[in-house]
């Protein structure tokens, strides 16, 4: 789809609401289901990866300086990387705004 | 020059989905909508029909098979009855909300309990609001006539909805009739093939039936509802070509001496034919009264029922379905709400009558007229009264 979601109107929609467009579900915004975020502590982090490996959504990815982040576009904020985590460098806290 | 047969209202229908050329047919036998199908799977197992016949294990997986044959761009029939239409009800609507515009007979059939396998209009109403368009027929020949504007009107790329014919369960189905069939050129010139604009196709992936969040859900629906109204559009199109390349004509509200009538009563389906009979006899007498036989029940023609009753003092509807604890006759409520705002109107009187295969004879629909017109002097406390019910 050319335009964000919030702007389609019923007009813009194909025959049946047919999805023309291979791979779009990468639009679709899962990160605001969440209400908590994961905090990465780079102090702790031994850069082992079991963060990556176990995240549901697919959403951590490795920086240049070879730390672990979650793409918070898609992070549902499920905290299973914070239970995994070896050295409990990941931290869960409270989304407020 | 097509030939006038007697044939059962069952077989006709069936051979007019071979005349339409179906691909598709995947349907579960109910009764009273057996020999549709059971014709169907005759015409296919001896080669006179070329098509793929699937036999299901219920009507859900009826109508879904449906579906996908309807998504690959095959033209697509089946057929129910009571029962079997409501174990399909949540694909009804999948079929209808991806456009997907698959034929449907429905058998008209009381619904359980107790078991009644006899007709009337309780399954139609409980699929009301479904998306698809529905047509109700009153004879053999409407019913073969609806069958092949039903294709036309479905696949129409305006259009691309799923359309319902309803005819009632033996009252008509099982009736052997006169019926003009057509050539099959005729038909061939009538209905264009079926393209469907974005089919099911490995070389080039198309998504249907995705999920939709709240932020785009509204915008699909609102979609549909646009859509659907305007196929009326379509239909009335289809019914004027197949007027005149066929000479029997159809419109969404049809009207029986009711020019100068003070009296009308409204009914739908096969019942209507025994109902004008009553008129003609009242006529002879001198009363003032008419018929006025609601053929497209969606979209619901609001235009056209104002039209139709607006000079009138009492519309007397007659249902055959009951909605329970609620305004009483389905049909009545929504003409009630058609004519709510109308400056001039006539008094509404709603009859509940012909449940489960109950006749309402010549005799019963004077009955429902004088009682009627009696209501609606009088007033009634009642939403509705039950024509013929034993008290």
């Amino acid at each position: 789809m050319t335009k964000p979601e919030s702007e389609i109107t019923w007009k813009d929609l194909e025959i049946g609401s047919i999805v023309i467009e291979p791979g779009n579900a990468n639009q679709y915004r899962t990160g605001d289901w969440r209400s908590q975020r994961p905090i990465f502590n780079s102090n702790k982090c031994i850069k082992c990866g079991i963060c990556q490996l176990f995240c549901p959504e697919g959403c951590v990815e490795q920086n240049a300086e070879g730390y672990f982040e979650a793409n918070l576009f898609y992070c549902k904020g499920c905290g299973i990387c914070a239970r995994e985590c070896w050295t409990q460098a990941i931290t869960m806290v409270d989304e407020e705004e | 020059m097509a030939k006038r047969i007697g044939i059962e209202v069952s077989l006709a229908i069936a051979d007019a989905a071979k005349l339409a050329d179906v691909d598709v047919v995947a349907a579960y036998p109910i009764t009273p909508q057996t020999h549709i199908v059971e014709h169907l799977a005759e015409l296919v197992a001896n080669g006179e029909l070329d098509a793929q016949y699937i036999p299901v294990e219920s009507e859900h997986s009826a109508m879904s098979a449906c579906l996908g044959a309807s998504a690959v761009g095959a033209r697509t029939f089946t057929a129910t009855a009571g029962q079997g239409l409501e174990l399909m009800h949540e694909v009804l609507y999948v079929a209808s909300s991806m456009r997907l515009p698959v034929v449907m007979t429905v058998v008209n059939r009381a619904l359980s309990a107790p078991l009644s396998v006899w007709g009337d209009h309780s399954d139609v109403m409980a699929v009301r609001d479904t998306g698809w368009i529905q047509i109700f027929v009153e004879n053999g020949q409407e019913a073969i006539d609806n069958v092949l504007c039903a294709f036309r009107i479905a696949e129409d790329e305006k259009v691309l909805l799923p359309v319902m014919v309803h005819l009632d369960g033996f009252h008509l189905s099982h009736m052997i009739e006169p019926i003009y069939m057509p050539e099959q050129s005729e038909v061939d010139q009538f209905i264009p093939p079926y393209k469907y604009p974005l089919p099911l196709n490995p070389d080039k992936p198309v998504t249907m039936g995705a999920f939709a969040p709240p932020i785009i859900y509204s915008e699909t629906k609102m979609a549909q509802e646009i859509n659907l109204r305007a196929s009326k559009k379509v239909i009335l199109q289809c019914w004027s070509e197949f007027g005149s390349r066929f000479k029997r004509h159809y419109s969404p509200v049809e009207s029986y001496h009711s020019e100068d009538a003070k009296v009308l009563l409204l009914t739908m389906g096969s019942f209507s034919e025994t109902a004008m009979t009553t008129i003609d006899r009242m006529r002879k007498e001198g009363r003032e009264v008419g018929l006025i036989k609601l053929r497209l029940w969606r979209p619901f023609p609001f235009k056209e029922i104002r039209q139709a009753v607006k000079d009138a003092e009492v519309l007397i509807v007659l249902d055959r379905a009951l909605s329970f604890g609620g305004p009483g006759g389905p049909v009545c409520s929504e003409i009630k709400a058609a004519l709510y705002n109308e400056d001039k109107k006539p008094k509404v009187v709603s009859f509940v009558g012909g449940l489960g295969g109950r006749d309402i004879t010549a005799d019963g629909f004077e009955e429902i007229i004088n009682r009627g017109i009696e209501i609606s002097q009088t007033g009634s406390e009642q939403e509705f009264e039950m024509f013929g019910v034993r008290e």
